[in-house]
């Protein structure tokens, strides 16, 4: 009888922890560790910083748009599109804990917006400087 | 026997004036646009970053067009998968306007230029839309406060002071 409600108990926990295992499909630090081995192997590369990243996402590049144009200087707060005002949910894991969870989705948003801001797309380097500095943010 | 006609002579009757009520809905300049399709990609990707404008609002032609230039739209990459993008093109087509609005030879691309929003806005300030509160005719729920969820009628209106 023990066993039964034991093996039972095993179940539902098993069930219960379910939904969180596949709520996400990456997590921050493994999407950070794809860009990483994508970097180390371009000439020049050098270990990702916080300091670069946040210089990267404060400076206006092209058209006079930066990263915080949109997603503002602080990004664990909300943001807002430069066109359409349509609220952006804020960037930092700490604050939203659905960014940089989804590589799929991480590369559409990099590619459009680099495109958007610096007429290219980022390199690896960039992106995981960014992601470093983002991850430094507390809410 | 009698039975059988006098249910339908009252099935008859609720027909018509049920057909009767919605043609004077539809008629009413309250009506507005509701969306009744759906899609759940064409949902999350569009409103990504406006509201998802209702398919009806455009012709087929004009989404093909929408759709195959994302890289540019409207002056920002929008692009997709492939996969999404061919999902989204697909259910756009189907369920958009049987109405022609080509006549320069081009699909228009922005809604505002139809005859449709043209008619429906001519009441509209120009103050309004300067507004920035509004800041631009795209941005629809401004004023239609249930836009997001595809229903633009009249009656939901708020325009911001």
């Amino acid at each position: 009888m023990l066993r039964v409600i034991f093996t039972l108990g095993s179940v539902l926990m098993l069930i219960a922890e379910l939904p969180i295992q596949s709520a996400f499909a990456e997590t921050p630090i493994e999407v950070l560790a794809t860009f990483k081995v994508e970097a180390a192997g371009t000439p020049g590369f050098q270990e990702f910083s916080a300091t670069r990243g946040e210089n990267f996402f404060k400076t206006k590049h092209n058209h006079n748009l930066s990263c915080s144009t949109c997603h503002t200087d602080n990004p664990a707060a909300q943001g807002k599109h430069s066109e359409t005002d349509k609220i952006i949910k804020p960037l930092a894991p700490a604050a939203n804990e659905e960014r940089f969870t989804d590589m799929k989705k991480v590369a559409k948003w990099f590619k459009r917006n680099c495109n958007d801001v610096l007429d290219r797309e980022c390199t690896a380097q960039e992106k995981g400087d960014v992601i470093t500095y983002l991850l430094t943010i507390h809410k | 026997m009698l039975f059988h006609i006098k249910n339908f002579t009252r099935n008859v009757a609720v027909a018509l004036a049920m057909s009767a009520t919605l043609s004077v809905a539809q008629a009413d300049d309250h009506d507005g646009q509701k969306r009744t399709a759906d899609n759940a990609r064409w949902k999350s990707e569009c409103s990504a970053c406006h509201v998802a404008y209702p398919p009806g609002m455009l012709p087929a032609e004009s989404w093909r067009a929408i759709m195959s230039g994302l890289d540019k739209h409207f002056g920002s990459d929008a692009s997709l998968d492939a996969a999404s993008a061919s999902e989204i093109t697909a259910f756009l087509e189907k369920n958009a306007s049987a109405k022609k609005y080509n006549a320069s030879g081009k699909p228009l691309l922005r809604i505002t230029e139809t005859r449709s929003f043209k008619s429906e806005h001519s009441e509209v300030s120009t103050s309004v839309w300067k507004n920035p509160k509004v800041k631009s005719p795209a941005n629809c729920g401004a004023c239609h406060t249930k836009a997001e969820s595809g229903d633009f009628n009249e009656d939901d209106v708020k325009i911001p002071k």
